[in-house]
């Protein structure tokens, strides 16, 4: 049974609006490092702390590399925990993403999609989060504020399944959602409550059962195991992700079930893949042609890890064509997403896949932009094309 | 259910005797029991025993604590041979090698 959708009750920034989801979720832990364009998540939540709000312990560090390493020991003390970061401060993190999702412990972080220098840029694109992909890290990629907010409450349930157990990383796109204000549904504590119960994390530090954390393997010993296991329960926390989607579909009234969203694709002859607030664009656009009789589509990533990969299959069954948009830069064969929907499509369907990148360090992808990257879908075009770049003279 | 890197044993059970190569053997007739290797070694590979288990031919020696290397955690590094102001520990080829 699916609740009503509920009515805005607020007006907020997308940073402001997962502060607010961190709020909900109940976090008793937060550690975090200021760095453009997510310092506004940090400040929210420290002024939290500091009015007595919510019953979290606030640690300021002294880089993003020690405000994971602070999570990762609070979250291993079985207090659920937050951080947030973007661009450079995530890719200081790395190391510790990889302990984070290797001691198998269900932080979820908030992730502001920034460009990466040389040069300095504050404007978002994929690239900071694209180069954590094999990390062990589930990646969702927001198109709304309210999505950014109810992705955090989602997040922790996923995250913390007993056969999941790994962490998971939000992303919403540098400005267009950080810090531009939409109307947001705020829900009430007791409905997140009886939607996200406290942790009990089976296995947290107790002095009164000792145990090695992380210690030591030989070749032999179990550390092939453990990774399989990591890959294994990646591939199959899809079935967690689509019970929790429901259920939060059913308790909240807000539809975000399975991995992708499916924009006019039933009777579509062309489709375009995008992610974040492209993808509110390329919807648009969708529209418009729809109303010139073109049948097109566009299938919007939400995860990216674990990859939807059977998913695109099915959406793409019976389609004549299909572009994917990357917003990153990749050096792989085609590009971050390409390479992995022609990874997904190979052996089971023989479309022509078009790869687009577009809108790097923030650059505009303008309604034409879209008009044009269609174009190429439906000419079967199979290269790699620069959208919006501009040819130097 | 998932697999966590945890263990319910220390790290104990990890020996690293198999690292060996070169094999140190305290000489304690010469050993002034001063604990200069135990303080050095960087794995803490030895253990302390108390006054007179060992022999020397100082009676106030041999009453002192003294320090005996733990075969099963001893890579052979040689620091403690090394550092030993006596010296009197040996490093020895490590026979139990199986090539």
């Amino acid at each position: 049974m699916q609740a009503m959708q509920k009515k805005y009750n607020a007006i907020m920034t997308g940073n402001e609006a997962v502060a607010v989801g961190a709020k909900l979720a109940r976090v008793g832990f937060i550690s975090a490092y200021p760095i453009t364009p997510q310092t506004t998540i940090v400040e929210k939540l420290a002024e939290m702390v500091s009015n007595r709000e919510i019953q979290a312990r606030y640690v300021e560090v002294e880089s993003e590399h020690s405000a994971l390493a602070a999570t990762f020991a609070s979250e291993l003390a079985g207090v659920r925990s937050y951080t947030a970061t973007s661009s450079h401060g995530l890719l200081y993190m790395h190391e510790m993403l990889h302990w984070t999702a290797g001691m198998r412990l269900p932080v979820v972080m908030s992730v502001v999609n920034r460009a990466l220098g040389p040069p300095w840029n504050i404007w978002t694109e994929q690239t900071d989060t694209m180069n954590q992909k094999e990390t062990g890290w589930m990646q969702v990629y927001c198109e709304s504020n309210q999505e950014a907010l109810d992705t955090i409450l989602m997040g922790y349930r996923i995250a913390e399944s007993n056969d999941v157990m790994l962490p998971i990383m939000s992303m919403e796109d540098a400005f267009v959602l950080s810090h531009t204000s939409e109307p947001v549904n705020i829900p009430e504590q007791d409905e997140v409550d009886a939607f996200l119960p406290s942790l009990d994390l089976k296995y947290r530090i107790d002095n009164n059962r000792p145990m090695g954390y992380g210690s030591y393997s030989t070749p032999d010993g179990p550390f092939m195991e453990l990774k399989v296991d990591m890959m294994e329960s990646m591939k199959n926390s899809r079935q967690t992700i689509n019970r929790v989607t429901s259920e939060f579909r059913d308790a909240f009234g807000r539809d975000y079930s399975g991995m992708i969203e499916k924009y006019a694709m039933d009777d579509a002859d062309y489709a375009l893949i995008a992610s974040g607030t492209l993808a509110s664009t390329g919807k648009y656009v969708v529209k418009k042609m729809r109303e010139s009789g073109k049948k097109v589509g566009l299938i919007r990533l939400r995860f990216f890890r674990p990859f939807p990969d059977r998913e695109i299959v099915d959406a793409t069954r019976g389609l004549k064509g299909v572009g994917v948009l990357d917003r990153s830069v990749s050096f792989s064969a085609s590009g971050s997403v390409v390479s992995e929907v022609k990874s997904a499509l190979y052996g089971n369907s023989s479309i022509p896949v078009t790869g687009f990148v577009a809108g790097l360090g923030g650059r505009d992808v303008r309604v034409e932009d879209f008009y044009k990257m269609f174009d190429y879908i439906e000419k079967g075009k199979t290269g790699k094309y620069y959208i919006g770049w501009k040819e130097a003279q | 259910m998932i697999l966590a890197p945890l263990a319910d044993r220390s790290s104990r059970a990890n020996h690293t005797d198999s690292w060996r190569i070169l094999k140190p053997e305290i000489k304690y007739d010469k050993c002034i029991r001063c604990m200069i290797c135990w303080k050095f070694c960087p794995d803490n590979a030895f253990t302390v025993v108390s006054g007179e288990e060992l022999e020397s031919p100082n009676p106030r020696v041999a009453a002192l604590e003294a320090p005996v290397i733990d075969y099963d955690y001893c890579k052979g590094c040689g620091i403690c041979a090394n550092e030993c102001p006596e010296k009197c520990i040996e490093m020895g080829i490590e026979t139990k090698m199986v090539i």
